[in-house]
């Protein structure tokens, strides 16, 4: 069976999503139910005190793994508080650092996400980092003790896609850790394309929850991420420069 | 007596213990993570501890996110 171990915990389904920006909560449970996804992030905010609001933890369903984000965390030490507050919260000890100080293109500080790591995972958090996707970065973390990494593909929520491929494929094939495509997989086939190249699994959000009709654009990730993963176990032929015949080309037609 | 509340500094017109205080303000407990002074305050000690004057405050909770 191909499974993805992370933290000690066996996972079937290497489509992870986040649980932001959907018009409607509810459909997080029937997306779930239908794509069998395992993992799911979410924030932690102040509660608003005039009340209202229901909790995301009422919409997600009880047998997935939590996995918080440090979102709002400009440097280190706001991620580690971030991340010791969610644990708290009882929700487990999974944690996906995010360190961000830029505002337009909110990429990632890899030197402070490198050091929340470090004290996270001395601490006994499953420490998933978002990085921007640098090859000593990505060793810097798993010496830090990261439970895998997760360089993004394209800016967060900008549903671009793969734009960081060549190095994402040096990180997949120089790591020892699992490398999750995080942040800017705005379609199915790009996940495909992630996995095909030997992700260990994608992580979807703002493509799902903004979609016309997010259950079954969950459906269609779904399926290429399992689509991409077969390909990559059955190993693609190579490619040429030139056409190869198909099929056999001894003649009758010119004896 | 003063307190500040996720940053809102609030009237209390009694002293009553954080776990009332949630209550009152129609939290479900459950579902939250309280900083306590700066510090994480497990649940087993809502019920113990009595907001005082000057107090500090942050209730949060899981949102949606990415």
């Amino acid at each position: 069976m191909d499974k993805l171990i992370i933290g000690g915990r066996e996972l079937k389904n290497r489509l992870f999503i986040g649980s932001g920006k959907f018009a409607d909560e509810s459909l997080i449970g029937p997306i779930v139910a239908q794509t069998g996804v395992e993992v799911i992030t979410v924030a932690l905010r102040r509660v608003d005190l005039s009340g209202g609001k229901e909790n995301i933890l009422n919409y997600i369903p009880k047998d997935c793994v939590l996995l918080p984000n440090t979102s709002g965390a400009r440097n280190a030490e706001e991620a580690v508080r971030i991340a010791r507050l969610a644990q708290a919260a009882g929700c487990g000890n999974w944690v996906k650092i995010e360190v961000i100080s830029d505002n337009k293109y909110l990429l990632p500080d890899n030197n402070e996400t490198i050091k929340a790591t470090r004290i996270l995972a001395e601490e006994g958090f499953v420490v998933l980092p978002y990085m921007h996707p640098d090859l000593y970065a990505a060793k810097e973390l798993e010496r830090a003790g990261a439970a895998a990494v997760m360089p993004l593909g394209a800016p967060i929520g900008t549903n671009r896609g793969l734009k960081t491929k060549e190095i994402v494929r040096i990180l997949i094939e120089e790591c020892e850790l699992p490398v999750i495509v995080d942040a800017g997989i705005g379609k199915p086939s790009e996940a495909a394309e992630a996995m095909e190249m030997g992700a260990a699994a994608v992580l979807v959000n703002t493509a799902i929850a903004t979609a016309g009709n997010p259950t079954m654009m969950a459906n269609a990730f779904s399926q290429a991420v399992q689509a991409g993963r077969q390909a990559f176990l059955a190993q693609p032929g190579e490619t040429t420069e030139y056409a190869r015949a198909s099929s056999p080309l001894t003649g009758f037609l010119r004896s | 007596m003063r307190v500040t509340v996720n940053g809102e500094s609030l009237e209390l017109s009694e002293s009553t213990t954080l776990l009332d205080y949630l209550i009152r303000r129609n939290l479900n407990p459950a579902v939250l993570v309280v900083e306590y002074n700066g510090k994480i305050l497990h649940r087993d000690h809502w019920s113990q501890i009595q907001i005082g004057d000057g107090d500090t405050l942050e209730i949060l909770s899981f949102v949606g996110g990415g």
